[in-house]
């Protein structure tokens, strides 16, 4: 791309997202260019089409069109218990810590297909505070949303699911907590009733509870610093005082308008969680 | 003062073989390195942190590097076991856990495309031994924005798939062997 070319597909991204924000009433004009660019140039070479705004043409006319769109900017492919060592420290030092407040409220903000929200259940409940717990998963995606809150899983991602739960200091099996459909696993019905799933912006939406421990784990990485600004407000706005924020291993606070509002506990390679101060 | 008025950062990229050829790389950096140096080396994704390690022979401060960390002269940053590493405006680092490329998470091409994108014309990239063709497309964008390409000898690589696929796609101003890489950065007398 030589840079003649480099700048207008700058200026059709623009042209893009403030139709997109018009029409869908979704802002992604915040978000981190670098990856942006990297996405949209994928949804393109992907579209069929040669120019993001004959692209744009059809995703302003025709919702599928924003729908597959929407996959390519928001939607992160995770595991169960990916980062081991980030569930265990909340099953070794969170956990403790909320299970002595009479109810529990959890918010996994930008929970796409629903892998940690699952998890943050299973880890619930061996530690014997599910009943008193209330999971919000919410995301800006609505077909992401959907999947998550099936709590369906297909067998051939279950084998990394148990090493990863087994890693994080899982007590029993991972098997335990689901039981086999379709073409794969999906997760006990006594889980899901503990989880509100709901249609949630970081950029553009309010705080909308009171809870313990936020857990956003490879959300931030792709808002600019303004947008990540926002998000840590409404995650600093709706913790309790020394309530947690639970981050991706090389995420951090420390850049942002709201570091001295957080400090950084247990001291563990990998493991970011901060406490509101 | 700044030696290199028309560099804004340097990238690195490497794989197989790379570790040896970084260690040599910071080794010959002097304590006064004059821009940011961005490093890129292929390792699985339960590797640990390789930093430690490169740190202990490297006169510059080198470690992985965070999300949003603002670039600084004379820092040495890692990309990560298991993200990307971009450049976004700032500038600053944006990480991505987006699917990997060439079978790699981090990955050397989305580097050299977000430099790019950021720096124009003001950046130096390096691509070292490899087993695969990760970075050719990048180091074409640098090379295209006009900025300065360097290829490590492939045939003084211990592998030189990659180095041979940057030079076929993109070409280079220089294909020097890794000590002289060394030699160069370290006086940054090549422009």
């Amino acid at each position: 791309m030589n840079s003649e070319d480099s700048q207008l597909f700058d200026l059709e991204i623009k042209a893009l997202l403030e139709a997109i924000l018009l029409h869908y009433q979704q802002d992604f004009r915040l978000y981190s260019p670098a990856s942006l660019r990297r996405r949209l140039r994928q949804a393109l070479a992907q579209s069929g089409f040669e120019r993001l705004s004959q692209l744009q043409d059809h995703v302003l006319r025709d919702g599928e069109h924003f729908t597959r769109l929407l996959q390519f900017l928001t939607v992160q492919v995770s595991e169960m218990f990916r980062d081991p060592a980030y569930f265990r420290s909340l099953r070794e030092n969170v956990l403790p810590e909320l299970s002595t407040w009479p109810s529990i409220k959890i918010w996994v903000a930008g929970c796409s297909r629903g892998e940690e929200v699952w998890s943050m259940a299973v880890l619930l409940k061996e530690e014997g505070l599910l009943e008193r717990s209330i999971i919000y998963a919410t995301d800006i995606n609505p077909e992401a949303l959907r999947q998550a809150e099936a709590g369906v899983f297909p067998l051939d991602r279950v084998q990394r699911f148990s090493s990863n739960y087994l890693a994080a200091g899982g007590r029993g099996s991972l098997s335990d907590h689901y039981h086999a459909a379709y073409d794969g696993i999906v997760f006990d019905r006594q889980l899901k009733r503990q989880i509100v799933f709901a249609d949630h912006s970081l950029a553009t939406d309010a705080v909308f509870s009171e809870v313990h421990l936020v857990s956003c784990r490879n959300v931030l990485i792709y808002f600019d610093q303004t947008l990540q600004d926002r998000a840590v407000g409404l995650f600093r706005e709706s913790l309790v005082r020394r309530g947690f924020v639970g981050l991706g291993s090389r995420e951090s606070l420390q850049f942002g308008r709201h570091a001295g509002d957080f400090e950084l506990c247990f001291a563990e390679p990998d493991v970011r969680i901060y406490r509101r101060v | 003062m700044n030696r290199w008025p028309d560099v804004d950062a340097v990238l690195v990229g490497a794989s197989a073989g790379g570790v040896d050829a970084l260690l040599k790389l910071c080794a010959a950096l002097p304590a006064d390195f004059p821009v940011p140096l961005l490093l890129v080396l292929h390792r699985p994704a339960s590797g640990g942190s390789l930093a430690p390690l490169l740190a202990s022979r490297c006169a510059l401060p080198l470690s992985d590097a965070w999300d949003k960390q603002p670039l600084r002269a004379g820092e040495v940053l890692l990309a990560p076991a298991d993200y990307h590493m971009l450049v976004a405006p700032g500038p600053c680092i944006a990480l991505s856990r987006d699917a990997p490329l060439n079978w790699s998470r981090p990955a050397i091409d989305p580097l050299f495309e977000s430099a790019t994108d950021v720096f124009g014309a003001r950046l130096l990239g390096v691509i070292l031994t490899g087993a695969n063709t990760d970075g050719a497309l990048g180091a074409r964008a640098l090379r295209q924005a006009g900025g300065e390409l360097w290829v490590q000898n492939p045939k003084q690589a211990i592998v030189p798939t990659m180095p041979q696929a940057a030079l076929d796609l993109a070409g280079a101003d220089l294909a020097p062997g890794i000590e002289e890489i060394g030699h160069l950065l370290g006086n940054g007398k090549w422009r």
